[in-house]
């Protein structure tokens, strides 16, 4: 049995963001929206250091997913900091409710 | 075929873990399937030879932003806060996972030889380039018997010297060189040639990405300090104050 392809890999990324996909359009939690955004940038990333190790990419791409790393926990920051706002704004968690502009 | 078996576990518990995210309608237990993909997810990375990226992924990952959201979670928590106790058949399958979990760790600590690392180590006269170029020329042979080609361009020499380089795992050294701009693995190659600023085509780094995340990540968390902070909370039926 040969060892495990680049294939196995990809495919566990493309399932990874598939389901942060759906996370992120059926969840009704401005958290569990947030979730999802973080399942499909590690999707990105398993296609990344599969791509790094498999192809003459090098170490471009375990950069690359180190650079996305870091971006991904200050956006979680910042969106966890506006679902606080909305939360202290709205009494409610709910991203249905916000529906209104102003505020 | 250990690799194939460790791969198919941590796979199938990313993938399990992702859809129990979805499935799952308690945002709390959303957060904890997130902590066993994202683990998981750390573990693909070791099994790629990405030492310091599945190191950084549970630090930064399952150590920070996990713990970010179930911060939110319960700061937006709308409902009453259920009194929760443990049985005592869970506590006593708890104590047996930490025991065995225990036994893991004390059979891989004393079955190891320590006293042997010393002739492991690289050594201290030859420079790493030399030495890995030695190292990868013993990697490179064993490519060209498995490839079979008779013919291989230096390019190809460089990037078999290159993904043995890599293959080893240890990433951390060149992963900080590239974040200050140095590339040795695009620059110097194990037929001798090396790209210089004379030659006009060394490989540029990541100092000004570099440069630029730090400064986001410094701006990101003074505003999102500042958004987050303390305020009056609106309270419901109360707009004839305003």
């Amino acid at each position: 049995m040969g060892s495990v392809g680049l294939e196995a890999y990809l495919t566990v990324g493309a399932i990874l963001f598939v389901c942060g996909v759906v996370c992120m359009a059926t969840k009704r939690n401005a958290i569990g929206v947030l979730m999802g955004v973080e399942l499909v940038l590690n999707g990105a990333n398993i296609n990344f250091v599969a791509f790094s190790r498999f192809t003459p990419l090098g170490l471009d791409g375990q950069s690359f997913a180190l650079f996305v790393v870091v971006l991904a926990a200050a956006e979680a920051a910042v969106a966890l900091a506006i679902a606080l706002n909305f939360y202290n704004n709205h009494t409610t968690i709910d991203v249905d409710r916000g529906n209104e502009l102003h505020g | 075929m250990i690799e194939q078996l460790l791969f198919w576990v941590f796979a199938i518990l990313t993938c399990g873990a992702a859809v129990a995210v979805v499935a799952t309608q308690n945002v709390v237990r959303m957060a904890f399937w997130l902590i066993v993909s994202l683990g998981s997810v750390s573990a693909l990375f070791f099994l790629l030879h990405a030492d310091f990226l599945g190191a950084a992924q549970l630090l930064i990952y399952v150590g920070g932003t996990v713990v970010l959201l179930v911060f939110g979670v319960m700061l937006t928590a709308s409902g009453p806060s259920v009194l929760i106790k443990t049985s005592p058949a869970e506590a006593f399958v708890g104590a047996g996972v930490g025991l065995l979990l225990l036994c893991v760790l004390l059979f891989s600590v004393t079955s190891v030889e320590w006293n042997d690392i010393e002739s492991r180590l690289p050594t201290r006269n030859a420079s790493p380039a030399v030495v890995d170029s030695r190292r990868s020329a013993s990697a490179e042979v064993g490519v060209v018997d498995a490839a079979g080609s008779p013919e291989l361009g230096a390019a190809a020499k460089s990037q078999a010297a290159l993904m043995a380089r890599t293959q080893a795992g240890r990433t951390v050294r060149q992963l900080g060189l590239g974040f200050l701009g140095l590339r040795p693995d695009r620059d110097l190659r194990s037929d001798g040639t090396r790209n210089s600023p004379a030659n006009g085509n060394l490989a540029s780094g990541y100092l000004l990405p570099f440069e630029i995340v730090s400064i986001h990540l410094l701006v990101v968390l003074v505003g999102a300090a500042y958004l987050a902070r303390a305020k009056r909370r609106a309270a419901v039926g109360s707009s004839a104050d305003l």
